[in-house]
C-alpha cells in the first residue's frame, strides 16, 4: 500500500527525519507515535507533498495496482491523482463557506469536469445539475455519517469544536482517498467525543480507505491501530502490533526518558 | 434640486465603472494577496479593444448598435481576459513563493509596459469617437435647468448590472465559484483538496479582466475619448474603491465604487473640477488611517 524507504529529511542542520522505513497496508489502520518533535508531522508533510524530502522515497500502491511516486508529486496531484488525503493539527476548515460547501469543495475535481470548468454550466444545464446532484448525494452522506444533517448551511466556523474536528475527516473523504492522513484527530476532544471519533475510523477502514493516524491519546491508538510505527528523533524505534508496542522496552524508554541519562544527572 | 439629482444620476453611472474594475483588484487581492498594479491598464487595453472593435464593425457594415454593443462587448472581454491570463502567467506566477514586495514591483513594470505597448502600437494621440447611443429622456426641467437621463447611462447602469449578477452568480452558486472563495480562504488546503490553484488563480485574473474590459467598454461610451494613460487614474480610483468598500470584499467594490463616483461627481459640480481626484485619493488616506479595513471588510488575523 504505502512504502516509505529510506526517507530523510533535513531542515538546515536538522535531520527532521533520519533514514526512515516503514509500510502502511492497505486497508489498516496504522499509528505514527512519538514524543514532542520526533518528526512524526514532517512524515506527514512529505507524504502528501508539503515538504519535498532531502532524500528517500515514498510509493504509494493503489488496489488497483497503479503505482504513484508521492515524493516526486506537486501537492494537488497527490490528492487529485493519488488519492491521498490529509488533515492538520490545527482545524483548517474553509470557515465563512458552509458545511454543505465544504465537503462540494473537496470533490471539485469531479464537479468541474461534469461542468466544462463551471463556466459551462450555463449551457449544459442539465449535466451540471446531475454532477451537483451526485456531489450533494455524497455530502449527504458524510454529514449523516458525521451526524451534522441538520447543520448543513451553517458556516463551517460556527460549529462547535468537535463538530469541526468531524467535518475535516468527511471532507477529506469526499475527494474518495485510498489513503488518509490524520494529524492528531483527538486531540482536544472529550472522551465522548473522542470514542464517536473511534467508530468513524473504524467505519472509513471497513468502507476500504487505509488510515495513516499520528495520535497522542494512546486510548485511541492502542484500541483501533492495526499497526503502529513509533518514531524518536526522527528514527523508527519500534514497529508492530498495538501488544507487541506496548511491550517494547524502547518504547518506554523513549516516553519516560532514558535510566542512564537520570543516572549521569543525578 | 434638479441640479444635484442631475449628479446623482452621472455619479451612478461613473461609479459603476469605478465598481467593476475595483472588482478585479478586490478579487486578485482576496486569493493571492496582492495588489495587482495592472489592473488598470488591462481596463485601458480593453477600452482601445472595444474602439478597435466598433470601428471594425463599422466597417463591416454592421449597423444594428444592439447587436454591435453585444459583439464589441464579447470582443474586448475575451481578448482582455487574454491578456489578464499572460500578465499573470509572465509577471506574477514566477515570482510566487518569492518575498511580498516581489510581485508588487513586477505589477509596477507590467502597468508600465502595457502603456508604452499601446502607446507604440495605437499612437500616443487621444481617440475620440462619434456616441454610439445618442439622445435620452428628460426627466424634469425647472428653472432653466433640465435633468437629463441619457440612454448611454441607462445603457451602462443595466450592463454592468447584468454583469454583476453573471459574476455573482458564478462566484456563489458555481463549482468554479467555491473553488475560488475555498482558495481565497486557505489556498494550501485547497491544494491538498486537490485543487489545482495555479489554475484557480489564473482563472481569476481571466475573469477580473474580462470585468475591466467591460468596463473599458463603458468608460469609451460614456466619455467617447481614451489614450494610452487613462488605465493609471481609473485603475487608481478604482483602487482606492476597492480599498473604501473592504478589499477582498465583492460587494464591497461595487459599493465603494459607487461611493467614489458619487464623490468625484459630487465634487466637481459643487467645488472645482480641477481638484476631483484630489478628492478621490483623500478618500484613500482617510479610508486607510481610518477604516482600513474598509466598509464591509472584516478584521482579519494575517494569516502566518
Amino acid at each position: 500500500m504505502l512504502s516509505v524507504t529510506g526517507l530523510t529529511m533535513r531542515f538546515g542542520g536538522l535531520k527532521a527525519v533520519d533514514d526512515l522505513s516503514f509500510e502502511a497496508c492497505a486497508n489498516d489502520i496504522t499509528a505514527v507515535i512519538g514524543p514532542n518533535g520526533a518528526g512524526k508531522t514532517t512524515v506527514f508533510n512529505c507524504i502528501t507533498g508539503f515538504y519535498s524530502p532531502t532524500s528517500g522515497s515514498i510509493e504509494l500502491t493503489h488496489p488497483d495496482g497503479r503505482s504513484f511516486p508521492l515524493h516526486k508529486m506537486p501537492g494537488h496531484r497527490i490528492a487529485a491523482r493519488a488519492k491521498v488525503a490529509r488533515t492538520f493539527q490545527n482545524i483548517r476548515l474553509f470557515a465563512g463557506m458552509t458545511v454543505l460547501e465544504n465537503l462540494l469543495v473537496a470533490q471539485h475535481n469531479t464537479l468541474m469536469a461534469a461542468t466544462g470548468f463551471g463556466v459551462l454550466a450555463v449551457l449544459g444545464l442539465g449535466r451540471y445539475r446531475a454532477a451537483e446532484a451526485a456531489g450533494i448525494e455524497k455530502a449527504r452522506f458524510w454529514l449523516d455519517a458525521i451526524n451534522l444533517t441538520a447543520r448543513a448551511d451553517d458556516p463551517a466556523g460556527a460549529l462547535p469544536y468537535g463538530a469541526q474536528r468531524r467535518l475535516e475527516i468527511a471532507r477529506a473523504m469526499c475527494i474518495d482517498p485510498v489513503l488518509l492522513c490524520l494529524d492528531e484527530p483527538a486531540a482536544g476532544l472529550n472522551p465522548r467525543e473522542s470514542e464517536e471519533l473511534n467508530q468513524l475510523l473504524l467505519r472509513i477502514r471497513d468502507l476500504g480507505c487505509s488510515l495513516l493516524l499520528i495520535e497522542h491519546d494512546m486510548g485511541v491508538v492502542m484500541r483501533i491501530s492495526d499497526h503502529i510505527v513509533v518514531l524518536d528523533h526522527g528514527k523508527k524505534i519500534s514497529d508492530g502490533t498495538p501488544a507487541e508496542i506496548r511491550a517494547d522496552p524502547t518504547v518506554i524508554a523513549a516516553y519516560l526518558g532514558e535510566g542512564e541519562e537520570d543516572e549521569v544527572t543525578a | 434640486m434638479a441640479y444635484a439629482l442631475q449628479q446623482l444620476i452621472n455619479g451612478i453611472t461613473l461609479g459603476m465603472i469605478y465598481g467593476l474594475i475595483a472588482v478585479g483588484y478586490t478579487m486578485v487581492y482576496g486569493i493571492i494577496g496582492m495588489i495587482n498594479f495592472a489592473h488598470g491598464d488591462v481596463f485601458m487595453v480593453g477600452s482601445f479593444l472595444s474602439l478597435i472593435a466598433i470601428l471594425g464593425l463599422a466597417a463591416l457594415g454592421i449597423t444594428s448598435v444592439p447587436l454591435a454593443l453585444v459583439l464589441t462587448l464579447l470582443f474586448a472581454a475575451a481578448i482582455a481576459a487574454l491578456y489578464g491570463w499572460t500578465v499573470e502567467r509572465v509577471a506574477y506566477r514566477p515570482l510566487r513563493g518569492s518575498f511580498r514586495l516581489a510581485p508588487l514591483i513586477s505589477a509596477i513594470g507590467m502597468s508600465i509596459t502595457l502603456q508604452n505597448f499601446v502607446q507604440v502600437s495605437q499612437g500616443a494621440r487621444v481617440k475620440p469617437i462619434e456616441a454610439i447611443i445618442p439622445g435620452g429622456i428628460q426627466l424634469m426641467d425647472r428653472g432653466g435647468f433640465a435633468v437629463q437621463l441619457s440612454w448611454m447611462q441607462i445603457a451602462i447602469v443595466v450592463i454592468t448590472l447584468t454583469i454583476l449578477a453573471i459574476f455573482t452568480w458564478l462566484v456563489t452558486k458555481t463549482p468554479l465559484g467555491r473553488t475560488m472563495r475555498a482558495c481565497e480562504q486557505d489556498l494550501k488546503m485547497a491544494s491538498l483538496l486537490g485543487i489545482d490553484t495555479d489554475l484557480t488563480i489564473s482563472l481569476t485574473f481571466v475573469i477580473g479582466a474580462a470585468l475591466a474590459a467591460v468596463a473599458g467598454f463603458m468608460f469609451l461610451l460614456y466619455y467617447g475619448v481614451i489614450d494610452f494613460y487613462i488605465g493609471f487614474i481609473a485603475g487608481i480610483k478604482a483602487f482606492t474603491a476597492a480599498v473604501l468598500g473592504g478589499i477582498g470584499s465583492l460587494p464591497g467594490a461595487v459599493l465603494g465604487g459607487l461611493l467614489i463616483g458619487l464623490i468625484e461627481v459630487f465634487w466637481s459640480a459643487y467645488f472645482s473640477v480641477e481638484y476631483k481626484d484630489v478628492a478621490a485619493f483623500a478618500i484613500l488616506i482617510v479610508a486607510l488611517i481610518f477604516l482600513p479595513t474598509g466598509i464591509l471588510g472584516k478584521a482579519e488575523v494575517e494569516k502566518v
